[in-house]
């Protein structure tokens, strides 16, 4: 038992139901099982509680009023529903600002992303082609070993000269390697027949990925546009480090940060605060501009789940 | 690989053919394959760019660098920046820091994930876990700026964490500002986001389990608790170990986008780490080359930690990582 690979016990299959319990059902259940289930279910249920729980207090706050957050001590309806939270988000210009520049740098970011995987795990999947080894063995050695974040950051802000503008979020991380091979793999599936049909009519290589192959991924497509566009929305750090001079540019999680993290007069960083956000924002609004911040995800995770259980963990170790 | 071949997609076989015959085919299948290569072209300049540059650039760390003169044209120092580095006497601040940070994260991060894991997998509702589980995955999907947000406007000097310590213990705790709070906080919000999708790869592993042992172990009368330990447990012990590995890997990580955002002058003393100190000399003060040597001996450090547990797994007769 000990002896699996790697390969075998990453192997995706939590996503299928256990045919057979662990334990006995019925009448067959001894006290003690019984008493092990309803702990078990009593204690999982309440992790999960526990899990969503500031998720339900952010939201029941964002609508009450300031008074009634200060003193009812916890609740999750609030007695006297106020919207003046949203009202002041989406009236402010920087909010709102800050919120296209997400969705900008969200899809932009995706759809380089998508083409970025899409382009080279084609051509990686075809066995044909010459150097192809060398090619895999480059993108799986980047995979273990990196320059680390002083170099990364000198190749965007000193070399390429990328400080400040969109570019800086949108390519550092325009492939992730590991999501590359997992497509890879999936077109390296695609019964070969399919393609060559294709070809024969006189298609070129990128004509059989654009009119044969990518038609018959598009779950695969939309499974890591998904990812990746999670992955733009939640990114924080490049925008951080790279647009100092470009506050117009910065996304929603950059403002979330300055507008709830550094505002809480613990930070010793006030220096780079803009004026309107000196004053402590009021409770509400911190916790409605949370909301709106999230909502995208929440609006995307019905689809996310359908698809990270299986997703997850494909092997991509897979040659 | 079991797709068919035909006639005009043979796979190259090694041509031990004359030198002429040789560069011919070779000729012929670049210009057979020239669109494939355009395909591969924007992904290749992505590595070179983004993941290979940036690995010739820690030479920086033995130089002086400066932008102006570029990485090339900098003055070579040697291992001036790990000497200085070392002569500074808070280094093992930085150090133990993050060892206390990591080996709390092993110890209590860890194994909740596994637990849990062991858990649902005894619940019997396929329906009712499932559910459980969509609730349990959701904080994965959040971004680390919400999560910390979140615990800003929760236990901060005006919310309701904050305020209900103050009304039991009778006095205030300042969980966000205090080098006592801070890596509890850490580890308490590591755990909220990511103990449910940690569980996926143990409930996979537990897939695996043959059912037919629980059956025997029954008709010996074993009870649910010592199914759990000696048929559920030893199942998965690979993937733990695998896991543990992973991690070791990873002991001097602290998470540095995690950790800027809850590091401010007040807790210092316990969230100055090498994570954070590579970012506050690098990006925030410009010490390029600093920054980097003290990143490089990281990463040596990791490499190194990985090579040896793996060695020890494999002496405790586990597959490891490889």
């Amino acid at each position: 038992m000990s002896k699996r690979s790697a390969e075998q016990i990453l192997s995706p299959r939590s996503h299928l139901p256990m045919k057979v319990s662990t334990g006995p059902v019925g009448a067959n259940a001894t006290v003690g099982s019984r008493v092990f289930d309803v702990v078990n279910y009593l204690f999982v249920t309440l992790v999960a509680i526990t899990t969503i729980i500031p998720f339900i207090y952010i939201i029941g706050a964002s609508f009450a009023t300031e008074y009634e957050i200060a003193t009812r001590p916890m609740f999750f309806i609030p007695q006297d529903v106020s919207v003046n939270a949203y009202k002041y988000i989406f009236s402010s210009n920087k909010i709102l600002r800050g919120f296209g520049n997400s969705l900008l740098i969200t899809s932009a970011g995706t759809a380089i992303n998508l083409f970025f995987t899409v382009t080279m795990a084609y051509a990686l999947s075809k066995t044909r082609l010459r150097g192809r080894n060398f090619f895999l063995n480059l993108v799986i050695f980047s995979m273990f070993f990196s320059g680390g974040m002083i170099p990364g950051y000198i190749i965007v802000a000193n070399v390429l000269n990328l400080k400040n503008t969109f570019w800086s979020v949108l390519l550092p991380g325009a492939i992730s390697a590991y999501n590359m091979m997992i497509v890879k793999n999936f077109f390296q599936g695609i019964p070969q027949e399919l393609e060559e049909s294709a070809s024969i009519d006189g298609c070129t290589d990128i004509g059989v990925l654009w009119k044969i192959v990518l038609p018959l991924s598009l779950p695969v497509l939309a499974t890591f546009g998904l990812f990746y566009a999670v992955g733009h929305w939640n990114a924080y750090f490049g925008a951080m480090i790279y647009m100092t001079g470009a506050k117009e540019k910065w996304p929603l999680q950059v403002l979330l940060r300055e507008l709830i993290i550094m505002s809480n007069g613990t930070a010793g960083d006030m220096t780079n605060m803009d004026a309107d956000f000196v004053q402590p924002p009021e409770q509400s609004i911190k916790m409605a501009v949370i909301v709106v911040s999230t909502v995208p995800i929440m609006c995307v995770y019905p689809f996310l789940q359908k698809y990270f259980v299986k997703g997850v963990m494909v092997g991509a170790l897979k040659g | 690989m079991s797709t068919a071949k035909s006639a005009t997609y043979e796979t190259p076989k090694k041509l031990h053919g004359t030198g002429k015959e040789y560069w011919r085919r070779l000729g012929n299948d670049l210009v057979r394959d020239r669109w494939l290569y355009l395909l591969l072209l924007p992904g290749l300049i992505y590595f070179i760019v983004f993941k290979y540059l940036p690995m010739f650039g820690i030479v920086i760390a033995f130089e002086n660098y400066v932008p102006f003169s570029g990485v090339l044209g900098s003055e070579w120092v040697g291992l001036k920046w790990f000497q200085y580095f070392f002569r500074f006497p808070a280094w093992t601040r930085y150090l133990s820091n993050t060892l206390i940070l990591s080996l709390m994260n092993i110890v209590f991060f860890f194994p909740a994930p596994i637990i849990l894991a062991l858990l649902l997998n005894e619940m019997r509702s396929l329906r009712y876990k499932k559910l459980l589980q969509t609730l349990l995955y959701v904080p994965h999907f959040i971004s680390i700026v919400i999560v910390v947000s979140i615990t800003f406007v929760m236990f901060g000097s005006s919310g309701i964490v904050y305020k209900l310590t103050q009304q039991l213990l009778g006095h205030t705790v300042n969980y966000m500002g205090s080098p006592d709070t801070f890596r509890w906080m850490i580890i308490g919000q590591t755990i909220w986001k990511e103990t449910g999708w940690g569980t996926i790869i143990f409930l996979a592993a537990l897939t695996n389990v043959d059912t037919q042992l629980y059956e025997a172990a029954m008709v010996d009368g074993a009870g649910r608790l010592r199914r759990l330990w000696h048929i559920t447990l030893p199942a998965i012990r690979s993937t733990i170990v695998l896991m543990l590995i992973l991690r070791m890997g990873s002991v001097l990580d602290t998470g540095y986008d995690h950790l800027i955002l809850m590091a401010n002058p007040l807790n210092r003393s316990a969230s100055q780490t090498l994570d954070v100190f590579v970012y506050q000399q690098g990006i925030q003060s410009g010490q390029f080359s600093y920054a980097s040597a003290i990143g490089l001996m990281k990463s040596v450090i990791s490499v190194t930690l990985v090579v040896g547990s793996n060695k020890i797994a494999h002496l405790l007769g586990e597959q490891g990582l490889y």
